[in-house]
């Protein structure tokens, strides 16, 4: 009984810390430029892919294996980069007058490119870079068998939470957002530079996206379609907790984490039902989201 | 109604043009045959999301609607043994609208990515049920028997074909009509002020609730036609969130300028989806992504908006 439940804790904590570092990433885009971003799904495969090669190359090369754990953030990075700055400048920056639904259809176009430019990258065949996992070995806790890099998933989300608390409160960058998520225009006027702060807040977001796929690439085998469960799951995650809030996003993803833990273990056939069931239950009595300040955005 | 059907420039070119489609139907080849009953089918939810979008709503869930519409169909098939077309469009619109009508309540009251969002919602609660239901199959969904036109089964896909493109007319001279009454013509007037049109006398709320229930019944329907075009019926394809964004993409392909661009988009786009395919087996999703990004670029009133500038051009000229 105790190790079932501890089973469930443990597997709901780690889904929840993979939620959160790919949702916080959406969350942070759409509360500063206020965009839906369905390409955030894409990112998350790419991270995946990009990692899940460098890998798998690293080790043909015949590099130790614990080399994956930089290769992971460095695919991460070059991936947010990249692709990121690319997307932010070419497209979206020409899209901000638009009507917000509108923008998102245009980046569920992005995700529907994006998604087979991998293809055409990659091949079609799955990739297994086993082996930042393989060489953590295992641990027992409390009766339960656990890998240990389900557990440094964790201490990640932990780092990326607070990294997030600390660049949006403690530093000028932070600042910056605050103010331009405030007025955007009154802030151009003021002289801070938008554009780039749209662009660096879409980077970041985007190398989180990529970050949480990545470092997931070593515990499954990625394969295509690998981005388009984890976009609705993150959306789910994001407007529980509240659309541009991060402790929001925290929350959102522990109680998706739990709930579904919870459902795997002892209903099965709820999965996913219980998942949504939620996000439509927040939408109808607080649609603003369970954390964000409410604001009478429903009409 | 009558006036608008006697009248309507717009009715007498449905008419026509599906008239013409329905006998040319005949002698397509096959797989044209089935790109556009495929396409006109979908046209019918897109048809409903039209009406949506000129409201200036967009709905990223219309697929648990075509789903409930496919899996009606299929359910009365199985359970009941009912394969006559109009049956089974009856229990598919009928469930849809009925769903419709229920969510309406909680729905008219949202607007923007809320309303998207919540569509959303609701529709993979609906798939989260159908992957897990053994006795619906699960993720291989079942087959759909044969359909049967009034007792009479015909041999071959044409005549699927032709009562494909007669439903397709039936809804779309419906909507037309619908469109030109005092009701359907607040359409645009609501996504340009609701302030204004409370203060006209008319409920926002009930008109926009009418409308939603109306596009849930149109996907319904297409789902139906789907389903007995295909024979088939699984929840990857109709239910799951790709299918609304593929129906939401084809609405702004299409554009919101008349009641036949929806259908011309779902043709349009089932045209595009084999070719790409046929192109770049492993890179068709670029090609259709692609041109969805170029139409909002480009074309933000849709293909119709093209067809209108070409058509009015000429008549300047001559």
């Amino acid at each position: 009984m105790l190790a079932q439940v501890l089973t469930i804790i443990l597997d709901g904590l780690n889904y929840a810390s993979f939620l959160f570092i790919v949702s916080v990433g959406l969350t942070i885009v759409f509360g500063v430029l206020k965009i839906l971003n369905v390409a955030h799904g894409a990112f998350y495969a790419w991270g995946a892919y990009a990692a899940a090669y460098a890998i798998t190359q690293a080790s043909e090369l015949g590099y130790p294996d614990w080399i994956g754990f930089l290769l992971i953030f460095a695919a991460s990075i070059i991936v947010g980069l990249v692709l990121g700055s690319i997307i932010e400048r070419l497209i979206l920056r020409k899209m901000y007058a638009q009507d917000e639904v509108l923008i998102a259809l245009a980046t569920f176009g992005l995700f529907l490119v994006l998604e087979d430019i991998i293809l055409v990258v990659f091949g079609v065949d799955p990739y297994f870079a086993y082996q930042p996992m393989a060489v953590l070995g295992n641990v027992v806790i409390g009766g339960v068998f656990r890998d240990v890099y389900s557990l440094t998933l964790f201490a990640l989300a932990v780092v990326v939470a607070v990294g997030c608390w600390w660049a949006l409160t403690k530093t000028k960058w932070g600042k910056l957002i605050a103010v331009v998520i405030y007025d955007r225009e009154i802030s151009q006027a003021m002289g801070i530079n938008v554009s780039a702060v749209y662009l660096i807040v879409f980077i970041v977001g985007a190398m989180l996206g990529a970050l949480g796929g990545a470092y997931v690439a070593p515990t499954t085998s990625v394969a295509p379609g690998f981005g388009i469960d984890v976009i609705v799951l993150s959306f789910a995650v994001v407007v529980i907790g509240g659309m541009g809030s991060i402790p929001g996003a925290l929350i959102g993803s522990v109680m998706v984490g739990v709930l579904r833990a919870i459902a795997v273990h002892q209903f099965p056939e709820l999965e996913l039902f219980v998942v949504f069931a939620v996000m439509a239950g927040v939408l109808i009595i607080r649609p603003e989201g369970l954390f964000a300040p409410p604001k009478a955005r429903t009409i | 109604m009558i006036e608008t059907l006697k009248k309507d420039k717009t009715v007498r070119w449905i008419i026509l043009g599906f008239l013409a489609l329905a006998i040319t139907g005949n002698f397509m080849e096959a797989w044209v045959q089935n790109n556009i009953m495929f396409g006109l089918a979908r046209g019918l939810a897109v048809l409903g999301l039209m009406v949506l979008w000129r409201t200036g709503l967009i709905s990223f869930g219309h697929a648990l609607y075509f789903g409930i519409g496919a899996y009606a169909v299929g359910l009365v098939d199985r359970n009941l043994g009912i394969s006559d077309i109009f049956l089974r469009l009856i229990f598919a619109v009928g469930a849809s609208a009925f769903v419709g009508f229920l969510l309406g309540f909680i729905l008219r009251k949202y607007r923007g990515i809320f309303f998207a969002m919540l569509n959303l919602a609701f529709s993979m609660v609906l798939y989260g049920i159908l992957v897990k239901v053994e006795s619906l199959g699960s993720t291989d969904g079942f087959s759909v028997s044969q359909t049967t036109i009034l007792g009479w089964a015909p041999e071959n896909k044409y005549a699927l074909f032709a009562a494909i493109v007669i439903a397709c007319a039936i809804g779309a001279v419906l909507v037309q009509c619908y469109l030109k009454t005092a009701l359907g013509s607040l359409t645009t007037a609501i996504r340009d002020n609701e302030l204004r049109v409370e203060y006209l006398g008319f409920s926002v709320a009930r008109a926009i609730h009418v409308k939603y229930v109306m596009s849930a019944g149109l996907a319904g329907a297409s789902g139906a036609l789907l389903a007995m075009a295909l024979g088939q019926v699984d929840p990857d394809s109709m239910v799951n969130w790709p299918v609304s964004g593929e129906l939401v993409f084809i609405t702004v392909m299409a554009g919101p300028g008349s009641v036949i661009a929806p259908f011309l988009g779902g043709v349009v786009f089932e045209f595009l989806r084999t070719y790409a395919f046929e192109l770049a087996p492993e890179a068709w999703q670029l090609i259709v992504g692609g041109t969805l990004l170029g139409i909002i670029f480009f074309l933000p009133m849709g293909l119709w908006s093209l067809l209108e500038r070409i058509w009015k051009r000429r008549g300047v000229s001559s």
